[in-house]
């Protein structure tokens, strides 16, 4: 039998995660690949949802003399098609999905492995992202030929925007997984996601832009996690933010996927304690 | 097998009600075990109305009325839109959804071994009878849209209602399935799924608010005006009976292509023995 190995130096372990997250991803850009009909479905059926809330918005726009609280038919537009990059960059190993994992037994042998579990998912799911928004690009193109955006960014909003649609993708991710740690408790955790989906839904800026909400709500929405992967990544693009928000809505993010990592490792530790499966 | 055994063979529409009636009960008994279901699905529907209805809220907070419509004629709209909603996700979508996983998995031989109509069977399979409080709760919208409507509902408008739902039934089912068929030449097709439940949320609006090209897309090619509109038309008066005549015509059609590409997609099926 041989000895355990040594553990790898600081800078070696660093240099090998990176090894890792280019492997992962070169291999989940390959997979996705192969299933572009599939992928297509997936964001056919996504653009949908937006495309009803950016007509519906633009009609009582123009119905009202072209803007509803200040905002015209075309930012509608640059709104809702922005929506959709950021919704593509939020798909992550959602809490539903921890359910099949541990019910199909792959979480036993995902245990084997030696690093820590989010790393895997968040490889993966980075590497599918170069798919969808090339797979995205013609449809951008096409919805802004027929509806029109009103989209100036400056240079400073498209960085700060490139930034901001990882830090939506990692903030989610790490709230997504926590939220799944409750399939360790429960196999019906189907009625909270679904009513976590709709909080966030609401509060996110997802189902309208935040600033057509009551008040009270924008207020709550500030204190929340969920408008930092929604609403934040959007408007840094098609709203006029300064300088000072466009950092401070950056430093938002990382605060939160920190805080995320926390109430993630905290559960995780408690969950893992209740899991048994066949052979574990 | 000379002469044809009727009974072997199976025959006829009596045949195929008295299966579904079978298949029906058992899938009932079946999901009748699992009572905590109930209530899970009970608090799903609530978020599902409360979305819609803050949704709602908001649209009207913004304007008075939507290309001609109000409040509790749109509120009217959405009860049919989950009512509907309901119906599919209690005996059509867990068929499809077991249809594309036999076809995957190569177990649709076990159906299409059984002497009775193939694309009964697999229509019949399956039914998920909590859903049916999503039929209920969109019902209880319903009503409480039309006390706000103005004008009263006779007998005659309640009667056209069930019947164009009966209409926009079928219309969403030969959806369902020729997509599902689609199964036989793409094999990963779970994100069918959401493909559907995209577009279905197009039916919470009056098409008429849709631009040109994706009104007559979701008319057309994906049935959802037909199926949620016309009825709820029916209710809020603004149905002409051209409009319910070119709907029965179009499920007429839908269902004879349907019948027909079934049996052509089930000639490139090979099973996981063939």
């Amino acid at each position: 039998m041989n000895a355990p190995a040594a553990p790898l130096p600081e800078e070696g372990r660093l240099r090998s995660l990176v090894d890792f997250y280019g492997t992962m991803m070169r291999t989940s850009v390959v997979a996705q690949l192969q299933y572009r009909v599939a992928n297509y479905f997936y964001m056919l059926g996504m653009v949908a949802e937006p495309v009803i809330y950016l007509v519906v918005w633009s009609t009582i726009a123009r119905q009202h003399g072209g803007a509803v609280n200040g905002i015209t038919a075309g930012q509608f537009a640059a709104y809702y098609i922005v929506w959709t990059l950021v919704r593509n960059m939020n798909i992550v190993f959602g809490a539903p999905f921890w359910e099949w994992r541990i019910r199909e037994g792959r979480l036993a042998g995902d245990l084997l492995r030696p690093l820590n579990i989010l790393h895997y998912d968040l490889a993966f799911f980075a590497g599918w992202k170069f798919v969808l928004v090339a797979l995205w690009i013609p449809i951008a193109i096409g919805l802004s030929a027929v509806f029109h955006p009103d989209l100036h960014p400056s240079a400073l909003e498209i960085v700060v925007f490139i930034v901001a649609i990882w830090g939506a993708y990692f903030v989610r991710s790490m709230f997504q997984a926590t939220i799944g740690m409750l399939n360790f408790w429960t196999t019906r955790g189907g009625a909270i996601f679904d009513l976590y989906m709709a909080t966030e839904m609401l509060l996110s800026g997802r189902l309208v832009p935040l600033r057509l909400m009551p008040d009270w709500v924008q207020t709550l929405a500030d204190f929340l996690p969920f408008k930092w992967t929604f609403g934040f990544p959007i408007e840094s693009l098609v709203s006029n933010l300064s300088t000072r928000s466009l950092l401070l809505g950056l430093g938002a993010q990382v605060m939160w996927t920190a805080i995320g990592y926390v109430l993630f490792t905290f559960a995780w530790r408690a969950a893992i304690k209740r899991f048994s499966a066949v052979g574990a | 097998m000379a002469g044809g055994d009727q009974a072997l063979l199976g025959g006829g529409g009596v045949n195929t009600l008295r299966v579904g009636w079978l298949f029906f009960r058992v899938g009932v008994m079946n999901e009748l075990q699992y009572r905590v279901n109930f209530f899970v699905q009970l608090f799903q529907s609530l978020i599902q109305v409360g979305t819609g209805l803050i949704m709602l809220s908001l649209v009207y907070s913004h304007t008075n009325e939507l290309n001609g419509w109000k409040e509790s004629e749109l509120l009217s709209l959405l009860g049919v839109q989950i009512l509907l909603g309901g119906l599919i996700h209690t005996f059509i979508q867990p068929n499809m959804e077991m249809l594309m996983q036999d076809v995957q998995q190569g177990t649709l031989d076990y159906a299409l071994t059984k002497p009775e109509d193939s694309q009964v069977l697999v229509s019949v399979r399956q039914v998920r009878i909590w859903q049916i409080v999503e039929v209920i709760s969109g019902l209880v919208l319903l009503i409480v849209g039309l006390t706000g409507v103005e004008t009263s509902i006779g007998v005659v408008d309640a009667f056209v209602f069930a019947f164009a739902l009966g209409v926009g039934s079928v219309l969403l089912y030969c959806f369902w399935l020729i997509m599902t068929i689609g199964a036989f030449w793409v094999v990963r097709m779970e994100y069918l799924l959401e493909l559907f439940e995209g577009i279905y949320q197009t039916g919470r609006w009056p098409v008429g608010v849709y631009p040109g090209w994706l009104r007559y897309s979701v008319t057309f090619l994906v049935p959802v005006a037909f199926a949620v509109t016309v009825p709820a038309e029916a209710l809020t008066s603004r149905l002409h009976w051209p409009t319910l005549g070119l709907s029965v015509a179009f499920a007429v059609v839908l269902f004879t292509f349907t019948r027909w590409f079934w049996h052509f997609g089930l000639r490139h099926y090979s099973g996981a023995s063939a």
